[in-house]
Order: structure tokens, then sequence, then C-alpha cells
């Protein structure tokens, strides 16, 4: 059974390698709106370091939200997707497996960048760690939830601004939680509280979204 | 994949369940067109002693002075506006559990009316905050989650009519409710928490001490007429749905061979 999922993420990082661009203009992506904001709103070194945790998370949401259409939608034209639902494999092992590889390709790069991101924004080194931190346990939830975004939105039409539609209001508690750590943590009090309730969140999400990506994976291959 | 089983309502008679018996929608179709009559004289009625007791007998607010009857329609909008996306993601669940077409097209008949009173309850709230507060919004917990609320029924109404199967559309709105219905809480209490670290001096909602007794009833009166307004418009929309799905049924066709 391990060996099935071990397959599935070796099998997706690998096709996903062989296009290095597309994962390469999704860091480009996060990485110039995170630029276009202190253009936007001024170079006030104070306010921008009040401002970085939430600008850095917001782009990643973005971020996330433009990588997921990948998730299914190749394996969906083709007809991997409906040999990979009716082989023997757990549908719930498969859609993890590609999960799994969604987060090692846009959101692991991503968290290992935030924090020469926040260096522009003059955050100091402990607030740097909470946001590299809370990137890492709160980008998992941006798959993860995403991820039932995008099997909803499997080949219906206008399927981009329709999955930013469903999937951004229910990211509000990853975001919330995420910039709050950091925000604490630039206040002096301790990132704890905030990172653990992330963590909580990452794991409703664990039990929940695999469930609920395979039956909408079933329905938009019915 | 799965094998497209006949609504259980379709076999149910036989059983003698009779609750089974109207989840097929041709026995429901005309319970529907039975039961508008009554619930929507019931809003009506409702409705106009709510709003007689609200904007005539209700003593004036000594705080807040008129202004504060609105709240005689915003508490009862932004009541319905949470009860009935709870009641949603239940037919939705119903839908995903028994396989019943009925479910689905309830689900997707209470979906506009839920999101029109969120606006409602948004709207009301804008304009009782404005003299109130001195300002149209304030980034309040409440008003935040029901914000939020309100992008969470445009999701649904977006997906069911993205997609043109209307079977896979109910299923699909119906996963979509069910991950909207366990998020809506931890929304709820996450933008609770970021309210109170953020803002310094919130404004909350003055609590009145005790509140007179014929507002109260004015409130209750109005949310009952809501709740009515809602079934009767529920019931009246998913009659639309059921024609238009069965169009080419044989049941729909005779009807349509009386008229």
């Amino acid at each position: 059974m391990l060996g099935g999922l071990r397959s599935i993420i070796a099998r997706d990082v690998r096709l996903s390698m062989r296009r290095r661009g597309e994962v390469l203009n999704y860091l480009v992506f996060f990485v110039i709106v995170v630029t276009l904001f202190p253009l936007g709103v001024g170079p006030e070194p104070a306010l921008l370091r009040t401002m970085a945790p939430g600008i850095v998370w917001v782009a990643a949401l973005l971020a996330a939200m433009l990588s997921l259409q990948r998730l299914f939608a190749a394996d969906y034209a083709d007809g991997t997707l409906e040999q990979m639902l009716i082989s023997a494999h757990p549908v719930g092992l498969i859609v993890i497996g590609k999960m799994v590889a969604h987060w090692l390709l846009s959101g692991l790069p991503l968290t290992l960048l935030a924090p020469v991101l926040g260096l522009q924004f003059d955050l100091p080194q402990k607030a740097l760690a909470v946001l590299t931190l809370s990137l890492a346990i709160g980008t998992p939830v941006l798959s993860l939830i995403g991820g039932v975004g995008a099997a909803l939105t499997l080949g219906v039409r206008g399927g981009g601004v329709l999955l930013a539609l469903l999937v951004l209001p229910l990211y509000v508690p990853v975001l919330i939680f995420g910039t709050g750590s950091v925000g604490a943590a630039l206040s002096g009090m301790g990132a704890g509280a905030q990172l653990s309730l992330l963590g909580a969140f990452l794991a409703i999400s664990c039990v929940v979204a695999p469930w609920a990506t395979s039956a909408a994976l079933r329905v938009a291959c019915d | 994949m799965t094998t497209e089983s006949y609504p259980l309502g379709a076999q149910a008679g036989s059983h003698g369940n009779w609750l089974m018996k109207y989840a097929a929608p041709q026995a429901f179709f005309p319970l529907a067109g039975k039961m508008i009559p009554w619930f929507g004289t019931l809003a009506a009625l409702l409705g106009a002693a709510g709003l007689y007791v609200g904007f005539f007998v209700a003593p004036t607010d000594f705080q807040q002075g008129e202004v504060y009857r609105i709240i005689f329609i915003h508490v009862a909008a932004s009541w319905m506006s949470m009860f009935i996306y709870v009641v949603m993601a239940g037919w939705a669940a119903l839908g995903l559990v028994l396989n019943t077409r009925l479910s689905g097209m309830m689900a997707s008949a209470l979906a506009p009316t839920g999101a029109m009173f969120t606006f409602v309850a948004l709207w009301s709230g804008a304009l009782w905050g404005k003299p109130t507060w001195g300002t149209w919004w304030v980034w309040d917990a409440r008003l935040t989650s029901e914000l939020i609320l309100l992008f969470l029924y445009f999701g649904f109404i977006a997906l069911t009519t993205a997609i043109d199967d209307p079977r896979r559309a109910d299923r699909a709105g119906a996963l979509l409710a069910i991950v909207g219905v366990i998020n809506i809480p931890i929304i709820y209490f996450s933008v609770q928490w970021w309210n109170t670290l953020h803002q310094g001096a919130s404004v909350s909602l003055t609590k009145s001490p005790s509140m007179a007794t014929t507002m109260l009833t004015g409130m209750l009166l109005m949310a009952l007429a809501a709740w009515m307004y809602s079934i009767a418009v529920a019931l009246w929309r998913v009659r639309s749905i059921i024609l238009e799905r069965e169009r080419d049924a044989a049941w729909v066709r005779e009807l349509r061979g009386q008229e």
C-alpha cells in the first residue's frame, strides 16, 4: 500500500520536473506579488514590517491557487485518472499521494523562499523563523483543501476562477493563524498558540480533505 | 462508476414508507404545490404582525432612538442566513447518503434564499452601523464571518450552475456544502480571535441590559415570518427545478396536456 503511495508521489514529481518551467513560474509569481506590495503602499520600513506576514501569506494563497489547477487536470484529460480510480489502490491513498507531490512542488519551495522575502521586509530573525514554520505547517493545508476544490471543478467551464471562488473562503483560518503567529512573534508574545491551532487545522484537513476529494473525483469521473 | 440507481422514492411506495414516497419528485411536486399557500400565508401574517409590533408597538430605544428598529429585519435575516446553510448542508448529506434526487434539488432551491438573507443581513447591518457606530463597516468578527458566509453561498451557487449535468452538479454541490459546514465554526472562531488580536477597542454590539418584551416579540415574529417565507420560496423554486429537470418525463407531459 505504501509502495503505491510512493510510486504516485514519485510519478507526479517526475512528471512535473520534466517541465521545470511550470513549477518555477509559480515561484516567480509568488515573488512578484510580494514585490508589488511595497510599490503599492510605500517604502516605510515600520509599515512594511507589520504588513509582511500578511503579504507573504496572501501571496502564498494566490500561488497555491494557481498551481492547484494542474493537480488533477492533466490526468483527467488523458484518462489516467479514471484508470487510477478503478485500480486496486484505495482512492484516498492516490489522492494523498497527489497532494503530497503537489505540496513538494509548490508549498515546500515557497516555504524555503519565504525567509528571503521576509528579509526584504526587515523582519527580525525570530519572526523569520516563525514565518517559515507557519508556512511549513500551513501550506500542506492549502494543498489538502485546494485538492477538494480542484476535484470539484474538474472539467467545469471557467474552472480557474471557480476554483478560487470555492477555495479562498475556506482558506481564511489558515491565513488568520499563519499571519497571527508571525504577528505574535513580532509583538514579543509566543507564537506557540497560533502554530498549534494551525497544526490542529492541518490534522482536521488530513482527515476530511482526502475523503471529500475522493468523493469529488468519483463524481467527476462518473 | 457507481450504478445509477433510481431514486429510492420510486420503489419505496410498496414498502409503505410515506416519507420515502415523497422523496420522488413526481410525488413531491403536488405536495409542494399544496403547501406553498399555507406557508406563504403564514409568512405574510407573521410578517405583518411582526412589522406592526416592531414599528408601532415597541417603544423607542432610549439610547439609539428609532434607528434600532432595523434589528427587526436584521436579526431575522442573519438568523436565517446561518440556519439555511446548515439546512442546505443537511439536505446535501441526505442526498449523498440516500441518493435521492429531491435532496439535491432542495439544496439548490435553498441557496439563493440563503444568499439573499445574508446580503440583507449585511446591508441592514451597514444601515444600522452608520448612525450608531458612525461607520458603514467595521471588521468585527460577526460582520466578517457573515461576509465569508456570503462568499460560501456564492461558491455553492457558482459551482452548481457551472456544471451542466444536474446529477453531477447536485453531488458536487453537496460535497462543497458539507466541507463548508465543517469549516463555518472554524472560520467563525478564527475570525473572532483575529479580531481581538488586531482591534484594540473593539466595537461590540450594544447589549441592552434587558430587552423590552415587545421588542423580543417583534423580533421573534419577524424570525418566524422569515422562516415561513424561506420554506414557501424554497418549495416554489424546487417545483420549478423539478419541472425543468423532468420535462421529458411522462407525468410532466401529462400535466402539460391538462393545461
